[in-house]
């Protein structure tokens, strides 16, 4: 027997009976499959039909799936397929392939009206969820204050650690720059009314009110966000949030606390520091391009800024840290298990920050002109 | 089918197992067997080409397969399909995407041969309509079935199994151990499986070797019937009849260290 190189199969009709001679090697990567035999034998008419496997060479899935193919055509059509003359391995796979189907679940339709409510009580839940995520976390950080939890300081000083001491060289960069770019960009349009010396000002004020606290967020929200939503998520995925809890670990005071008081706790000094390097900045670029003496840069500076200024910087600091922290644990702990599910988190995590922050400056703009700051 | 001779396998300094070889015939059921920690599961990366042995060779046909190019050790490695211990599903694909993968970037087959052949090994494995799934709706069970069904998508002449039936409820595992019988009957191939589940041992292997964490080798080959019988290796004898070995002061102290 030579078999030959390619798969092939020929029908040979007589009257309602069919004889299929199959030949050549069957194998699927090879091969690939012949999707429209089966509708084509059935076509010839034939109703009962048997294997001649003489000409058979090696054979896989590609076999097996020419054989399934027909197999049910001939059920749906009404024939019968005698498989006594196939290989002994193929009749095993094919009553393994015939097991039962389990039940797919049907895809149910929403109604508009259900959709509407659903979306209510997800917003509604939302909504407490987060009061009660801002009231636990005051209530647990004065527990906390006291020592009266279960937060572990060694925890708290590595989050502080990760938050701040390792964040202070992207600080730095992005800082100097907003700072140096503010002077550039003022001392365009400042030359020209012969008022160099009020780019010193432009620079402090920006800075100050401004810019080193956003910055310093958007820094945040990517670096420090993005990484807490990463780790919480990827411990709900392995288990281990449900192993703390098995435990009788307070979730919150274990994982969320060290991490919403580390950058609360931070943000304000990183902004101290970022007003300091940012001013410096714009210190550097005013003095090397316009006609200013170093003094003068620092008077105008001193005398722009005041200390509401600094206490609107702070604040907004404060609320920046705390809220980025939030989101991004929230986000974290409600991720699903699978690793696409952590991209998503950490994903999520710094666009809500970076949204959140954004809006909450504005917020504070508004107030901050009401108030007359 | 494969044939490896004096192999050592290890991180770094750290020798796992050394001066193993055995001989596993094309057909038949092969069994890494040994304790927890012992190495089986390293021994099993270094012949599906995830971690280059320390010393020894593994032939793969006549193929010496850690001296061949890269290419040519990926080309032998489409011949094996591998079932890792927790399925090892991509979570962010359906259970049918997870099959397709491996034939859509090794193969050249149409849209639609992928999508009969996608069914067919969801069939064989009785995951036939679950194909719309994800990965993280399925039981443990499903998912061990989807990734076998997965380690069968581009045909392989042999099969890997790292643990089978851990995690698994008796009557699952039996169902998996059939299924891996049924599609060496069927496809004829080949299969390798690390376990210390002795029943599934005793039922469905040919042949095995039985690796030590003490000595650090192998220290009998045999079929797992044959070592549960015959050998009077004083821990294979203890693993093989799930007894304490009788010099072993931790275990002996656990013995009587009860609350």
């Amino acid at each position: 027997m030579s078999a030959p190189e390619g798969r092939g199969w020929a029908a040979e009709v007589n009257g309602a009976q069919a004889v299929i001679t199959l030949s050549g090697n069957w194998i699927a990567r090879k091969t690939g499959l012949d999707t429209d035999a089966a509708p084509r034998i059935l076509a010839t008419g034939a109703r009962a039909f048997t294997f001649n496997t003489a000409n058979l060479g090696h054979w896989d899935s590609a076999l097996i799936a020419f054989l399934l193919a027909l197999r049910d055509a001939a059920h749906i059509g009404g024939a019968t397929v005698d498989e006594a003359g196939l290989p002994a391995p193929a009749c095993r796979l094919l009553s393994l392939a015939s097991g039962t189907i389990p039940a797919q679940e049907q895809q149910k339709t929403i109604a508009l009206p259900v959709r509407v409510g659903l979306w209510a009580i997800s917003v509604t839940t939302e909504t407490f969820e987060i009061a009660t995520l801002v009231g636990s976390s005051c209530l647990r950080s004065a527990a906390a204050i006291r020592g009266r939890s279960a937060m572990r300081g060694g925890d708290l000083l590595n989050c502080i650690n990760d938050a701040g001491v390792a964040a202070l060289p992207i600080v730095t960069v992005v800082n100097v720059l907003v700072g140096g770019i503010l002077a550039f960009v003022g001392a365009v349009q400042l030359r020209r009314f012969g008022a160099d010396i009020y780019v010193a000002s432009l620079v402090g004020i920006a800075v100050v009110r401004e810019m080193a606290a956003l910055m310093t967020a958007i820094i945040m929200s990517g670096r420090t966000g993005g990484a807490y939503a990463a780790t919480i998520a990827t411990m709900q995925g392995g288990e281990e949030i449900d192993a703390l809890r098995a435990v009788g670990i307070p979730v919150f005071d274990y994982l969320v606390l060290p991490r919403i008081l580390a950058l609360t706790g931070v943000m304000p000094i990183l902004y101290l520091y970022g007003c300091a390097v940012g001013i410096f900045g714009g210190f550097v670029v005013a003095v090397a391009t316009l006609n200013l003496t170093p003094m003068s840069f620092i008077e105008e500076v001193g005398s722009a800024v005041s200390g509401s200024q600094f206490g609107l910087g702070l604040a907004k600091s404060l609320t920046f840290g705390a809220l980025i922290a939030m989101a991004s644990c929230r986000v974290g702990l409600r991720a699903g298990r699978s690793a696409a599910d952590v991209g998503q988190a950490a994903t999520s995590a710094v666009v809500t920050s970076v949204v959140g922050v954004i809006a909450l400056d504005a917020v504070f703009a508004i107030c901050a002109n009401a108030l007359g700051l | 089918m494969i044939e490896i001779d004096g192999l050592s396998v290890g991180f770094g300094d750290v020798i796992v197992q050394k001066d193993i070889s055995f001989k596993v015939e094309a057909g038949s059921i092969f069994a890494i067997m040994g304790g927890s920690g012992c190495g089986k599961s390293t021994l099993l990366k270094a012949m599906i080409g995830l971690l280059r042995p320390s010393a020894g060779t593994i032939h793969v046909g006549s193929e010496n397969y850690w001296a061949a190019s890269d290419e040519r050790r990926a080309e032998i490695g489409r011949g094996f399909g591998v079932l890792f211990q927790s399925g090892a599903l991509w979570s962010a694909m359906t259970v049918a995407e997870n099959v397709a993968l491996p034939m859509r970037m090794q193969t050249s087959l149409d849209d639609l041969s992928i999508a009969e052949l996608v069914n067919i090994k969801l069939l064989l494995v009785g995951l036939g309509g679950a194909g719309d799934v994800m990965p993280n709706q399925l039981s443990g069970g499903m998912r061990k079935r989807a990734g076998l069904a997965r380690a069968l998508a581009l045909d392989p002449d042999i099969l890997f199994f790292d643990e089978p039936s851990a995690g698994l409820d008796p009557i699952a595992a039996e169902r998996l151990d059939d299924m891996i019988r049924e599609l060496r009957d069927g496809f004829g191939t080949t299969v390798v499986l690390v376990s210390h589940e002795l029943p599934s041992l005793f039922e469905i292997c040919d042949d095995g070797i039985f690796l030590d964490s003490e000595t650090r080798t192998a220290i009998a080959h045999g079929a797992p019937r044959f070592l549960r019988d015959e050998c009077d290796h004083p821990t294979v004898h203890a693993f093989m009849h799930r007894l304490r070995l009788p010099d072993d002061p931790k275990l002996t102290g656990d013995a009587h260290g009860g609350r």
